[in-house]
């Protein structure tokens, strides 16, 4: 068997099927989230906290599925990783804008993914945040000739944690599931103890 | 005046939401396919950057000619890869209504905690949603596109941008407490 990952790569697949496998996809990852209660801004906020870390508990399981998966195909053969679209690094802007969307998540009480699962679940601060974040949007688009210069500093566009550390990606793989299992150990006994 | 109305997720007939793990099992496969059938990930911000950059350009042409942030934005790219992400979340606006209807949890309603009337937090929501976008645009993606894609890529920019937005998230929170504790 010669099948190989991805299949989908953009020209390869007529138009209405590449939309229609994105409208799908989307579905699934709507329905995911908002099972998980992450659609409401209480449980969001209790992240900060610490009094309900369903956020970090769903979303580092999906990361550690999606990962192993990942790796499991590429070691048996199935997978062309460099053929997937990663998102690029830029250092120091992505660090600032993470610290500016980390203010933003905990005031807002939902993420951009979150907040759309939140306004679909009737809940209407939820279409404030989505409001806001247009808004945010425009206001970076029209101070962009500004901060043009500091967006596009320190890019490393492939950069990967393997390849930093200089140690194979299997290894690192495995060691980033490990540490989330035991995080999720420790988790799930500091909520034992409080109960 | 009488107190907001807190109702617990489970109010009125609605079913519990799933356990956490499970449905990060979900997510992460719903995430696995988006890489294997269509060769990237999920992501939301981008959406609102590909929508905002065509609605901008069709409305005020002159004024963002001269804005690189409009046209940076890969006009050149076919529509089907250039809207992938818009049609994705329009597929995630869909997919959690028919999850929360399913569940019986559809109801209109401001959330937040018992020290805050309804305004207050409407006010909080779209600042926050201000401040979240603006962040998302300076770091090129948000919580979906850029820390669970590519944090299950292990891309170095999307672990330093979760570490950072947790980071900014608990140094924030203590401010904005009283619309949830």
């Amino acid at each position: 068997m010669d099948l190989t990952f991805p299949i989908g790569q953009g020209a390869g697949l007529p138009a209405p099927i590449t939309l229609g496998l994105a409208l799908l996809l989307g579905i699934g990852f709507g329905a995911a989230l908002e099972r998980g209660g992450l659609g409401d801004g209480r449980k969001l906020s209790g992240q900060f906290y610490l009094r309900d870390l369903t956020v970090f508990k769903v979303m580092f399981t999906a990361i550690v599925t999606a990962m192993l998966g990942l790796y499991l195909l590429e070691w048996a053969g199935m997978l062309d990783r460099a053929a997937l679209l990663a998102p690029p690094t830029y250092l120091l802007p992505q660090l600032a804008g993470g610290l500016v969307f980390g203010v933003g998540f905990v005031t807002a009480g939902y993420c951009p993914g979150t907040s759309c699962v939140a306004g679909m679940s009737g809940r209407l601060d939820g279409f404030a945040a989505l409001v806001g974040m247009l808004a945010g949007m425009v206001v970076f688009g029209e101070s962009y000739p500004m901060l043009e210069h500091f967006s596009g500093k320190t890019p490393m566009p492939d950069a990967t944690l393997p390849g930093l550390l200089n140690l194979p990606d299997g290894l690192v793989a495995g060691g980033v599931a490990l540490l989330a299992l035991a995080a999720f150990m420790l988790i799930e006994r500091f909520e034992a103890g409080r109960r | 005046m009488p107190p907001p109305s807190v109702p617990e997720p489970g109010a009125a007939g609605a079913r519990s939401y799933a356990n956490p793990y499970l449905a990060g099992v979900g997510l992460g496969v719903v995430l696995l396919c988006s890489f294997l059938l269509a060769g990237r990930g999920l992501g939301v911000v981008g959406a609102i950057r590909t929508l905002t950059g065509d609605a901008m350009r069709l409305l005020f042409p002159a004024h963002v000619a001269a804005n690189p942030f409009y046209a940076d934005e890969r006009i050149a790219t076919p529509f089907a890869a250039r809207y992938w992400i818009v049609f994705e979340v329009a597929g995630l606006i869909l997919g959690a209504w028919l999850s929360a209807w399913l569940a019986g949890r559809v109801r209109t309603q401001i959330t937040h905690g018992p020290r805050i009337g309804d305004a207050g937090r409407m006010g909080y929501a779209l600042v926050g949603g201000g401040i979240m976008g603006f962040g998302a645009a300076l770091a090129r993606g948000c919580t979906s596109g850029l820390a669970l894609s590519g944090g299950a890529l292990l891309g170095v920019g999307s672990w330093v941008f979760m570490l950072a937005l947790f980071a900014g998230g608990y140094a924030a929170a203590w401010f904005v407490r009283r619309q949830w504790i």
